[in-house]
């Protein structure tokens, strides 16, 4: 799965928890937190999705690193790599 | 016969629509069972029936708004005939007890069942037609045998009135205004508020959902709940009711969770038992019911039920909250945000997650010492997350 991709998908989880959200609106280089509501019951609703749709599965250690989607696309990226080597 | 009546929905909601009957005429029905769905104007609500019986006359049709304490059905109690339920109500008609007195201010209110058969006959298909044309049934004209409206006349009906949409968020914004009036104008509010060092609960928590699958993680919120509901147990002041100029302690703890709709608004249904859920367990409860608040579907025991309030405002970036209580609860409990925040622990500065914890609380029912006490109490708890 390539980088684009993978941000179809997690674009499509965070609009699954919170519908409002417009993609074109959505700066992936900022912090997601300030961009869309998403309060610490919608966040784990979208790591449960994660999870589910990309058998990724998140510490809560790294939640400190995932603070903007180019933050996420990126983790993902490499957990799925490293999984496939 | 058992007389089935809409329950209440909750301080702020004092009629509902009927949506759906679950059950129909003949079919029995078991203690805590779904009965029917109302809607109001915070959520489409499942009506729990709490006694055992089969089901015999429905006596509001769907589409119909009526208040709080209308007599929606009858039941056959167990070993009771059809002839004898309708033999006792020929015997007692006066028997059915009017709605409560308050009802007649509301404009949509529908006049007791009774007189149901004198009302102008309209054919299921029509009110089911009106209520998704959003037409007014009683507005149409009827051209069928006695003046009965069908479908054409609904569809008639639509092509000369344009419908009025219901605008749930106007509705619900309605029915908060009305409730949280009332609390400040009826309950006298004392506030207190108590900064609680949260490391070990949040050492405590880390460890725990390291152990655990993303999908059984469990949020600080759940240990909060749990933390007030344990607390509670030394406070049972707090947990109960102001009804009839007395405070009447709560039996069980069911906390409602203050819980915002996405499009606006805001809705505190209940979490049944919390003192006596495992974390685990209070955690899906809570995933559960945030899920089915914000998509519209709660039951009415969730609506009715809450014996106290909690609001989780932290996430939204604030250090406390004083809330409105929801009454006729006579207290509300609120959390800021977790934050790590200078603090001094035996005389040592050390850098410490911190959240301040908040009562409103209700003077007639309680006094400050008391909340002041649930406060330490609470503190204590959140200090021992393992026992929660």
């Amino acid at each position: 799965m390539n980088e684009t991709e993978i941000k179809t998908r997690v674009i499509a989880i965070i609009k699954s928890v919170a519908p409002e959200v417009e993609e074109g609106e959505l700066r992936a280089d900022r912090p997601l937190r300030d961009q869309i509501d998403l309060d610490s019951m919608d966040w784990l609703n979208v790591l449960v999705a994660l999870h589910e749709k990309l058998q990724v599965d998140i510490p809560e250690a790294d939640y400190g690193k995932l603070v903007t989607l180019d933050n996420l696309v990126g983790y993902l990226r490499e957990k799925l790599a490293q999984r496939a080597a | 016969m058992i007389e089935f009546k809409l329950p209440s929905l909750g301080a702020d909601m004092d009629k509902g629509k009927l949506l759906e009957w679950k059950v129909k005429p003949g079919e029995p029905v078991k203690r805590g069972q779904v009965v029917a769905v109302v809607d109001t104007s915070k959520a489409a609500v499942d009506v729990e029936i709490w006694q055992d019986g089969t089901m015999f006359e429905q006596l509001i049709p769907i589409g119909e708004t009526v208040p709080v304490g209308t007599v929606i059905a009858t039941l056959l109690q167990a070993g009771e005939t059809p002839e004898q339920a309708a033999s006792r109500k020929r015997e007692a008609p006066a028997a059915r007890p009017a709605p409560k007195p308050a009802a007649p201010a509301a404009p949509v209110a529908a006049p007791p069942p009774a007189p149901l058969a004198q009302r102008r006959p309209v054919s299921p298909a029509a009110r089911r037609r009106a209520l998704e044309l959003n037409i007014d049934i009683e507005k149409v004209a009827g051209t069928g045998p006695h003046g009965a409206v069908t479908v054409e006349d609904v569809e008639k009906g639509l092509a000369r009135a344009e419908p009025a949409p219901t605008d749930r968020y106007a509705e619900m914004r309605k029915a908060i205004a009305a409730a949280m009036s009332r609390s400040k104008r009826e309950i006298p509010h004392y506030y207190l508020s108590e900064t609680i060092p949260m490391q070990r609960a949040a050492e405590w928590l880390a460890r725990e959902n390291e152990k655990r699958p993303v999908t059984e993680r469990i949020l600080m919120g759940a240990l909060q709940l749990k933390a007030v509901a344990l607390a509670l147990a030394k406070a049972p002041e707090l947990n109960g009711f102001w009804l009839d100029g007395k405070f009447q302690a709560a039996t069980g703890v069911h906390i409602g969770v203050a819980i915002s709709i996405r499009q606006g608004g805001l809705i505190a249904p209940a979490i049944h038992d919390v003192d006596r859920k495992s974390l685990p367990e209070l955690m899906r409860a809570l995933s559960d019911l945030v899920s089915r608040a914000r998509a519209g579907s709660l039951r009415s025991s969730e609506m009715s039920d809450p014996t106290i309030t909690v609001t989780n405002l932290g996430e939204q970036g604030v250090e406390a909250v004083f809330g409105v209580i929801y009454p006729p609860q006579v207290a509300l409990i609120g959390f800021g945000r977790l934050e790590t925040r200078p603090w001094t622990d035996g005389g040592v500065l050390r850098a410490v997650p911190l959240v301040t914890a908040s009562l409103s609380g209700d003077h007639r029912a309680s006094d400050g010492i008391r909340g002041a006490r649930f406060l330490a109490g609470l503190r204590e708890r959140l200090q021992h997350p393992e026992e929660l």
